[in-house]
C-alpha cells in the first residue's frame, strides 16, 4: 500500500497571506505545495500588464511568493504546482529561475503548461454564444483584452511528468490543478471517474487555502475559531484508492471539521449532482464529512460521471469605467445629512455635463451590503458612497473629486473624504469551447 | 419563530450574477425546520430587493445543508457590479436572519 500523496495549498487567491504557505514549505510534512492565484478577471488584468511589458504578466505577487519558499521546497523536496502564470507562463518560470539562482540554489529546471490563451480562436468564431445570455460573443470583440480556456489536469500532468521542481500554468480549473499531482502520482486513468471524481472534491476543498480550515467562518460566541490569527493553510491527503483526508499543520491556528469542510465543500457550487470540471462531473449529493481525529476530516462517497466535450472559456474585456468617492457624517440628523450630499454630487456632475448609465448611492451602515430593509433604527454615523458607471474616464475622475469637494462645499460636518478613485472595468463572460479545437503544450523553460 | 441564525451557518459564493448560498445546519432537528420551512420561496422573498431571480433550491441531507442559487443578485455580475461588495460574500449573513415558523421544534 502507497502512502497518501500530501498536496498542500499555498494560497487560495492572487493576494493571499504568505505565512501559511511559508510553514507548510519549512515543515517538510508535504509533497506538493500548490499555489491557486487567478481569479476570473486576473488573467484579463495581466494580459493588459504583458501588452506593456513583454516579460510581464505573471501574477505580480509570484516573486515575493517563490523567495519566500523556494529554499525550503527545494531542500525538503517538496515540489510547486501553480497557475501564477497568468497570461505569460514562460516569463513566469524565466522569473522563477532568475529568482533561484539569486538565492544561490543554481540552476532549477521550470516547467511550463500553455495553450490555454484561445483568444485568437474566439476571434474566429464570433458566432460562439455567451452562456449568461446566449448572445453571440461578436459583439465583446472589439473590446476583448483575453480568452483564456479552463485546462484539466490531463495537461497538468504532463508537465508535472517533465520532473522539474516547479511547474507553472496559466488558466487550469481550481479543483484540477490539484487533482494533478495526484493523477500523475498513482497514475490513475483519465477515465477512472471515481477516482477523478474523488481528487476533484479534493481539490475543490483545498482550492480556497483557508476557507476550509476556519477562514471565512469566524462568528465570535456562535462559531468560534482557535487562533485565527495564525490560521493555517490545508492539506489534502489523497490515497490511491481515492480515499481523502483533509487536514493542517497541528501546531497552525485555525479548525478542521465538518462544518468547515461543508460549507467549502458548496462554495460556489450550483446543482451538486453536477459540477463540471474539464476532468469530470462531480456529484457531492452522497458525500460524507467524518472525523478522523482533531482536525482530520475524511471525504467519501464523491461519484464522478464522463466530462463534457467543451472547455469553458473566460472572456475578458473593457466594458468603461467606475468612479467612486465616499465622504462621512455623525450626530444629529446624519442620514439626513448624507442624503442631501448625495444629491448635491450628482447635480454638480450633471450641471458640468457628465451623465452615467448607472449610479449607485450607498448609506454604509444602513444599506451598503444588504439594501434598504425595513424598520431599520438610523444610526449615529454614516458613510456616504458614490459610485457611477461611464465610458468617458473624465466623467468617472469627477464623481470623487466632486465628493471629495463637499468637506467645503457640503451640507455640515462632513468628513474623511477618501481619494478619488477611478477603476477602468475588466468584465468577464464565459464561452463554451469544443476541446479538441485547443491544443495545450507543455514544456521545460531555458531561459531567464 | 426562529431564525435561521439559530439552525445553522451559511457561506457565500459568486459566478457572474449569481450567487450560490449554502445553509447548513448544526443537528439533525435544525435540519428538519430548514429542510421544511426555507423555502425557495421564502429566501426568494428575502432577497427580492437585492435579486431578480429566480432562486433554485437544492437539499443535501447526507450533509444536512441546503444551497441556494440566486441568480441576477450581484448587480450585473462581481466584474461590474458598482456594489461595495462586488463579490456578494456578505449575502451569507442576509440568509441567516430570515425567521422560519417552527411549530414542531421541541
Amino acid at each position: 500500500m502507497r502512502k497518501p500523496l500530501r498536496i498542500g495549498a499555498g494560497a487560495g487567491f492572487a493576494d493571499d497571506r504568505l505565512a501559511p504557505a511559508v510553514e507548510l514549505a519549512a515543515s517538510g510534512a508535504i509533497d506538493w505545495l500548490v499555489f491557486e492565484c487567478l481569479a476570473e478577471r486576473t488573467v484579463a488584468r495581466e494580459n493588459q500588464t504583458r501588452q506593456k511589458n513583454p516579460e510581464l504578466g505573471y501574477t505580480p505577487y509570484l516573486p515575493m511568493r517563490f523567495e519566500a519558499v523556494l529554499p525550503d521546497c527545494l531542500k525538503n523536496g517538496t515540489r510547486i504546482l501553480t497557475n501564477m502564470g497568468a497570461a505569460n507562463p514562460p516569463a513566469a518560470a524565466r522569473m522563477t529561475r532568475r529568482i533561484a539562482r539569486d538565492l544561490g540554489l543554481g540552476d532549477i529546471a521550470c516547467a511550463v503548461v500553455q495553450g490555454d490563451d484561445v483568444s485568437e480562436l474566439v476571434r474566429r468564431r464570433p458566432d460562439l454564444k455567451i452562456l449568461e445570455n446566449g448572445e453571440p460573443v461578436e459583439s465583446l470583440l472589439p473590446r476583448m483584452v483575453s480568452a483564456n480556456a479552463y485546462l484539466g489536469a490531463d495537461v497538468v500532468r504532463q508537465a508535472l511528468a517533465l520532473g522539474a521542481p516547479v511547474t507553472v500554468t496559466g488558466r487550469v480549473a481550481d479543483p484540477s490543478l490539484f487533482l494533478a499531482p495526484a493523477l500523475y502520482h498513482f497514475n490513475w486513468d483519465y477515465d477512472d471517474w471515481q477516482r477523478l471524481a474523488a481528487g476533484t472534491a479534493a481539490g475543490h476543498l483545498l482550492e480556497c487555502a483557508a476557507q476550509v480550515t476556519g477562514g471565512c467562518f469566524a462568528d465570535p460566541g456562535k462559531k468560534d475559531v482557535e487562533d485565527l490569527a495564525r490560521c493555517g493553510f490545508p492539506i489534502g491527503e489523497v490515497a490511491a484508492d481515492g480515499g481523502v483526508v483533509i487536514t493542517k499543520l497541528p501546531d497552525s491556528g485555525g479548525r478542521v471539521d465538518a462544518a468547515t469542510c461543508t460549507e467549502q465543500l458548496l462554495y460556489e457550487m450550483h446543482d451538486p449532482a453536477s459540477y463540471i470540471t474539464p476532468d469530470c462531473v462531480l456529484d457531492i449529493t452522497d458525500v460524507e464529512l467524518t472525523s478522523d481525529g482533531k482536525n482530520r476530516v475524511r471525504v467519501s462517497g464523491a461519484r464522478g460521471w464522463p466530462r463534457t466535450p467543451f472547455y469553458k472559456v473566460t472572456v475578458g474585456y473593457t466594458d468603461g469605467y467606475i468612479g467612486e468617492g465616499q465622504v462621512s457624517y455623525a450626530g444629529i440628523n446624519a442620514v439626513g445629512r448624507a442624503k442631501l450630499c448625495a444629491e448635491v454630487v450628482q447635480e454638480r456632475l450633471r450641471l458640468r455635463g457628465f451623465s452615467y448609465s448607472e449610479t449607485r448611492v450607498d448609506l454604509i451602515g444602513i444599506s451598503s451590503l444588504h439594501g434598504e430593509r425595513p424598520n431599520q433604527p438610523e444610526p449615529y454615523e454614516v458613510r456616504l458612497r458614490i459610485a457611477c458607471r461611464t465610458e468617458n474616464r473624465k466623467a468617472a475622475e469627477a464623481v470623487g473629486f466632486e465628493t471629495r469637494a463637499m468637506h467645503v462645499n457640503g451640507p455640515a460636518g462632513g468628513g474623511g473624504a477618501s481619494e478619488p478613485s477611478v477603476r477602468e472595468i475588466l468584465a468577464v463572460q464565459s464561452l463554451l469551447l469544443p476541446r479538441e479545437l485547443v491544443r495545450p503544450e507543455v514544456f521545460i523553460e531555458e531561459g531567464g | 419563530m426562529v431564525r435561521v441564525y439559530d439552525l445553522g451557518h451559511s457561506r457565500a459564493g459568486d459566478k457572474g450574477d449569481t450567487s450560490s448560498i449554502m445553509v447548513v445546519a448544526y443537528d439533525a432537528a435544525a435540519w428538519e425546520v430548514l429542510r421544511r420551512e426555507l423555502t425557495a420561496e421564502r429566501v426568494m422573498a428575502a432577497y427580492a430587493h437585492i435579486a431578480r431571480g429566480p432562486v433554485t433550491r437544492y437539499e443535501l441531507p447526507k450533509l444536512k445543508a441546503l444551497n441556494f442559487v440566486i441568480e441576477r443578485a450581484l448587480g450585473g455580475g462581481v466584474t461590474r457590479s458598482l456594489a461595495q461588495d462586488m463579490h456578494g460574500k456578505s449575502l451569507s449573513t442576509l440568509m441567516l436572519t430570515i425567521e422560519l415558523p417552527d411549530g414542531n421544534r421541541p
